[in-house]
Order: C-alpha cells, then structure tokens, then sequence
C-alpha cells in the first residue's frame, strides 16, 4: 500500500536498483535517461493526437456542428487518420528552395517543442530535470522556434512564406516580452526559477493571487503558439499558410505536430506558475496523484484556450503588435513592480497576498478604462472621417 | 566523459565559426553563427555557469540572431553566389590575419589568467543578484541606459531613411 | 547538477533524432514524382511574377531591436528576482530606477512611432 503511494517514483527506484545489479553506474543512468527522454519527447505526439480530435469537436459544438464522426466512435481515430495520410503524402521540394535548410527547419521546431517538457512537474520529484533555471530554459527554448520558423520561411524561396515568416516572428518577438516579464513576476513571488519549487510554493495557487499576471500570460501563450486569435499568419484566407505553404506530407506534419505539442506545453506550463501544478487535495499524502491532478487542469486550460478560438474574432496585425507593447509590456511592468513593493511590506504572507490581489485588479481596471478611451477615440476618428468623406462626396 | 563533451563543444563551435566565414550565403552564414553559439552555450553549462548558458541562448539566439538575419534582408544582394571569393587584397589581409592570430595566441597561452579552483556555489545566481544591486549597482543602471541610448539611436537612424 | 544537463543533452539527442527518424521513413513510404508543375513556387495558383525577394521594411528591424533591449532587461530582473528576499529596500529601488530607465526608453518609441505598423 505504501509502494502504491508513491506509485511512480518507488517504481523508478525499483528499477535503478535492479539495473545497478548487474550495469556500471554509467550505463544505468544513461538507460535512465533514455527512458525519461523517450517519454517526454512523446508528449508532442500525444498532445497532437489527442488535442486535434478534442479542438475539432470543441470548435465544431461552439459553430453548432458535430465535427468529426466518421473514423472511429465519436471519430476519435481522426487523428491517426491524418497521420497515415501525411505519412504518404508526395514530399514537393520547390525549385531552387534552399534544400538543407528547408528540411532542417521542421526537425528543429519539433525537436524545441519536445525538449521544452523536460522541466515540467507532472507530480512530486517528477520532473525530467528540475533546472535551475527552469523557468528561463522554457523561455530560452521558445526562442529556437522563432529561429526555425525564419529558416522554413526564407528556405521556401516563395514570398508569401518569406512575409508570413517575417509577421510571425515580430509577432513572436513582441509577445515574449511580456511572457518573460509574467514569469519573471512569478519568480519573484516565489523566489526561486525552479519548476518545481514554483509548485511547492503555492499553497494558494496564484491565478487567485495574481489574476491578471495569469491573463498577461495566457494572452501571451497563445500569442507565441500563434492560434486564434493571433493566428493572422495561417488563416487560409489572408496569406496562404504563411512560413509554411511550400511543405507537404510529413514535413508539414512536424510543424503541425510542433503547435499542438507548444499548445499543451503552454497549458502546462500556465498549471504550473498558476495552478498549482500537480497540487490537489490527497496529493501531500500520496504523490500519484499528484499526475493526476496535473492531467485534468492541463486538460482545463486546453479547453479554455479553445474555447478562446473558437469565439474571439481574429486580430489585424498592428492592432496585435500594439496591443502587445502599449498594453501588455506596461501591464507586466507595474505588476511586477507591484508585486516587488508588496513583497517588501512588513506584514504577514497573507495580507500581502491580498494586496497584490487588489493590485492586480486596479491594473486590469486602468488597463480597460484606457483601452475603453482609446477604442472610444479611434471610432470617433473614424466616423469623422467617414463625414468628411461624405461630405466631399455630396458636395 | 567531460573531456569528451568538451571535445564536441569545440568542434561544433569551431566548426560553426569556420562556415560562417567560408559560407558564399550571408544567410547561410548566419545559421552557422546559431550553431557556433550553441556550442558556446554548451561550454557555459560545463563549466556549471547554467544562468550563464541560458542567457547565452535567450538573448544571443533568440534575439540577437534574429536582429542580424533581419539586418541581412535589409541589404541587398545577398544571395549573389557569382561575386568572386578573394578580390585582389587577399594577400594583404591574408599577412595581417595571421598576425592577429599569433597575437592573440600568445596573449592567451602565456597570461596568467586568473583561475578560481572550485566550482561555483550552489546559489550562484542568488548571489549575482545580490551582486547586481550592492557591488555593481552602478554598472547595473549604466547597462539600463545603455540599451535605451541603443533603442533611440537605431530609432533616430531607421526614421531618417524613410 | 551536471547530470540534470545530461539529460537534456540526451533529451535534445533524441528530440533531434525522432523527426529526422520519422522523416526518413516517410521517404521509404512516399511516392517520389517530381515534374516542373509541381515544383514550382506556389503563388495563388499562378506562374511567379517579379523575383523572388520583397522589399524588407525597416520595421521589422526596428521591432527586432526594441525586443533586444527589453530581452536583455528581463534576464537582469530574473537574478534580482531570485535574490529579492535577501535584499533590503535598495534593491527595490535601484530595479525601480531600472525599469523606469526603460519604461523611458518605451516612451520614446511610441512617441516616435517605432511600434506602428505601417
């Protein structure tokens, strides 16, 4: 019963032991971490199966259609459907594309995608390396994307896939600042980068401290995973498929593989800074729980980001860069520096928790009452415009 | 098995740099460059300096790599391969390279550079952020100004072009 | 800590490894026909007008460079953040001054209009 407790870690103990029976320290570790790397790098691919079927449904319920049902009861073999289709798919190279680059840009957004879960907690002393730096090497490895997204789009030799890999990347570029600066935020109330130790600290989960540090955040996340509504640069109907029109078959399947892999990584990671990550009631006593609480508010934050695309209307480029450094990066700023003069309050824990709370809340009501001001003052601009057109026209 | 890592290091770094300078494409170039700072951040996580690496791939790769990509497009031709390799002057350059080098190589194996002979402490990077705000609280601002006297610098001469 | 490395170096081995593994089976699998149609650069179904280059705004630069200056600021908050419990008011202060160093530098941009699009 004991064993059961701690049913994951005690197993991985059992089996170190029993392969340090017979192996040199060297090769158990390397068989360790072998195992754990095969696990994690898996991940991507599950979230891509399971994800895809889960968004066509959800997105298919919120048009008030039923989405897929065909392959499979409730067409849940959808997804290795597609799979096998691009399994077997003509791989077209275009003329002239610059070949080495072209076929490394998929390899290595996927492969940022799968290395970005060896520092999430999925329960106690579950994590694949709990880093010192945790949290900067989640945000260091979402930079390796940016770097392939620019070499699958200049590699195209086509130039919708060069300008969509130029918008995506300012958009990634101005996105990150806020993300690093909410994370940033959330070290400093914890006082440590490591994941971890992030999840251990939060005997309240500070989405209820921090709300609007967790709206910055998710904002950002979906912004960086470029979905609805940022997704300008893949809407069929605007610029192609943007960086990646000129891939096909299994090529083109990495970079799918890549977004649902970043999608639930993001979801991990916001049940990670904001949730509490694997924390739930019975968790301190029995740890194997801990994945299980872990799974079920990963598979929340999925559903609300899906729920997000399937309502918001899309925005329109610059709309979205200013929203990003004029709205966001102010936002973050004043919360962590917040956050900083709360901390330094000679007042215990959980009255200052309330003051950042409150905090939080004068910012998100500053940050709407401008916003109210300035959509107020671009509609009268344009209306005014609109008269003096009018106006030119019947006189 | 350090030896070993750091004999990978060395190659994918050096190998990186040597591409970067043999490569006929800018762009090509400046992939190569990415790899040359991998390597780079690798040698910072030997040497257990890992804020240190992931500043490296944050900052270096993620922003600054970005920066130089977008700094080639914006000069023209550099995708022309027909441009000859080595104009008349290579022999000049070639003399004062190899100067260089045997400068730089004697700086750097006959110095007595400074070695501390433990590893870094457990809460290094507490310790750098003390350091940043009591013993170089001075440098700390100056590196605020600097990048904002670098932010309106670019600003004023990107303006003037258009 | 080390040994955490060598699990990420073994996990970006293997991260690496998987695409170019399932890559290469995908060339065992697919058909492989290429013809001048096929290959050439797609543009909204019709032949390639003009050269394959756009004109390169300096926009982009300009977005890049902001980013550089508020990349390398946010790496100075993380230790300052980490040590912030060991520190007295000062620290408060001097990221204060810091952060309002920037902010400055914001302000500037958008007055001088570096964060619009066109």
């Amino acid at each position: 019963m004991n064993y059961l407790r701690d049913f994951f870690v005690n197993l991985a103990h059992s089996w170190t032991a029993w392969l340090a029976g017979f192996l040199p320290g060297w090769a158990v570790s390397l068989i360790d971490y072998v195992i754990v790397a095969v696990i994690l790098v898996m991940m991507p691919v599950i979230a891509t199966l399971t994800l895809t079927w889960m968004e066509r449904k959800v997105i298919g319920r919120i048009q008030n259609r039923i989405g897929p049902n065909r392959v499979g009861p409730w067409g849940i073999f959808q997804a290795i459907a597609d799979a096998v289709k691009m399994l077997i798919k003509e791989d077209i190279i275009p003329d002239r594309a610059d070949k080495p680059v072209f076929n490394l840009a998929p390899v290595l957004i996927a492969a940022a995608a799968m290395m970005l879960w060896g520092v999430i907690p999925f329960g106690r002393r579950m994590i694949g390396a709990d880093l010192n730096i945790g949290a900067l090497y989640i945000v260091a490895i979402g930079s390796l994307s940016t770097v392939a997204i620019i070499m699958a789009g200049w590699s195209s030799n086509n130039k919708f896939a060069l300008i969509g890999a130029f918008r995506i990347v300012a958009q990634l570029l101005s996105y990150e600042v806020p993300m690093v600066l909410s994370i940033a935020t959330v070290v400093l109330l914890v006082g440590s980068m490591r994941m971890g130790q992030i999840v251990e600290a939060q005997t309240v989960p500070f989405i209820l401290v921090l709300p609007v540090v967790f709206i910055v955040y998710t904002l950002c996340g979906i912004a960086e995973t470029g979905r609805s509504p940022f997704d300008l640069l893949e809407a069929e109907s605007e610029i192609v498929a943007g960086y990646f029109t000129e891939y096909s078959g299994l090529k083109f399947g990495w970079f799918y593989i890549a977004e649902y892999g970043n999608l639930m990584a993001i979801s991990a990671i916001v049940t990670t800074l904001f949730l509490g990550g694997w924390r739930g009631p019975g968790a301190a006593f029995a740890p194997v729980l801990g994945p299980i609480y872990f799974a079920i508010k990963v598979v929340l934050v999925v559903f609300l980001l899906m729920w997000i695309r399937g309502t918001w209307p899309r925005f329109r480029i610059d709309q979205m860069l200013q929203f990003a450094w004029k709205v966001l990066v102010p936002a973050a700023l004043a919360n962590l520096l917040w956050v900083a003069i709360m901390l330094k309050l000679p007042a215990p824990v959980a009255v200052q928790y309330v003051l950042m709370l409150a905090g939080n809340l004068v910012i998100l009501f500053t940050a709407l009452t401008l916003l109210g001001r300035a959509a107020k003052r671009v509609v009268a601009q344009q209306e005014a415009k609109q008269q003096a057109e009018s106006g030119l026209v019947a006189a | 098995m350090e030896a070993v890592a750091f004999a990978i290091l060395a190659v994918v770094t050096l190998g990186g740099a040597i591409m970067v300078v043999l490569s006929q494409n800018l762009m090509r170039s400046a992939l190569w460059l990415i790899l040359s700072f991998f390597g780079i951040a690798g040698f910072f996580v030997l040497l257990q300096a890992e804020f240190l690496a992931v500043t490296q791939v944050l900052v270096y790769i993620g922003a600054i790599s970005t920066l130089i990509i977008f700094a080639i497009m914006l000069s023209r031709n550099f995708m022309d391969p027909s441009e000859p390799r080595f104009n008349e002057q290579w022999g000049l350059v070639g003399g004062f390279s190899a100067l260089l080098f045997i400068g730089l190589a004697t700086v750097v194996t006959r110095v007595a550079w400074p070695v501390s002979a433990g590893l870094p402490p457990a809460d290094a990077i507490q310790r750098l952020g003390i350091d940043f705000v009591t013993a170089y609280a001075v440098p700390f601002e100056v590196a605020s100004v600097l990048l904002v006297v670098s932010m309106i610098g670019a600003i004023i001469i990107a303006r003037d072009r258009e | 800590m080390l040994s955490q490395y060598a699990l990420i170096a073994v996990l970006a081995i293997i991260a690496f490894a998987l695409p170019v593994v399932g890559l290469l089976l995908a060339w065992l699998l697919r058909p492989h026909k290429p013809n001048p149609m096929k290959n050439s650069t797609y543009e909204c179904g019709m032949e390639t007008i003009g050269e394959t280059w756009v004109q390169f705004k300096a926009q982009y630069y300009l977005f890049a460079l902001v980013f550089v200056a508020f990349d390398v600021e946010a790496v100075f908050v993380f230790p300052w953040a980490v040590a912030y419990g060991k520190l007295a008011l000062y620290g408060l202060t001097e990221m204060i001054l810091f952060v309002a160093i920037l902010l400055g530098g914001l302000m500037y941009a958008w007055r001088k209009g570096a964060l619009e699009w066109q």
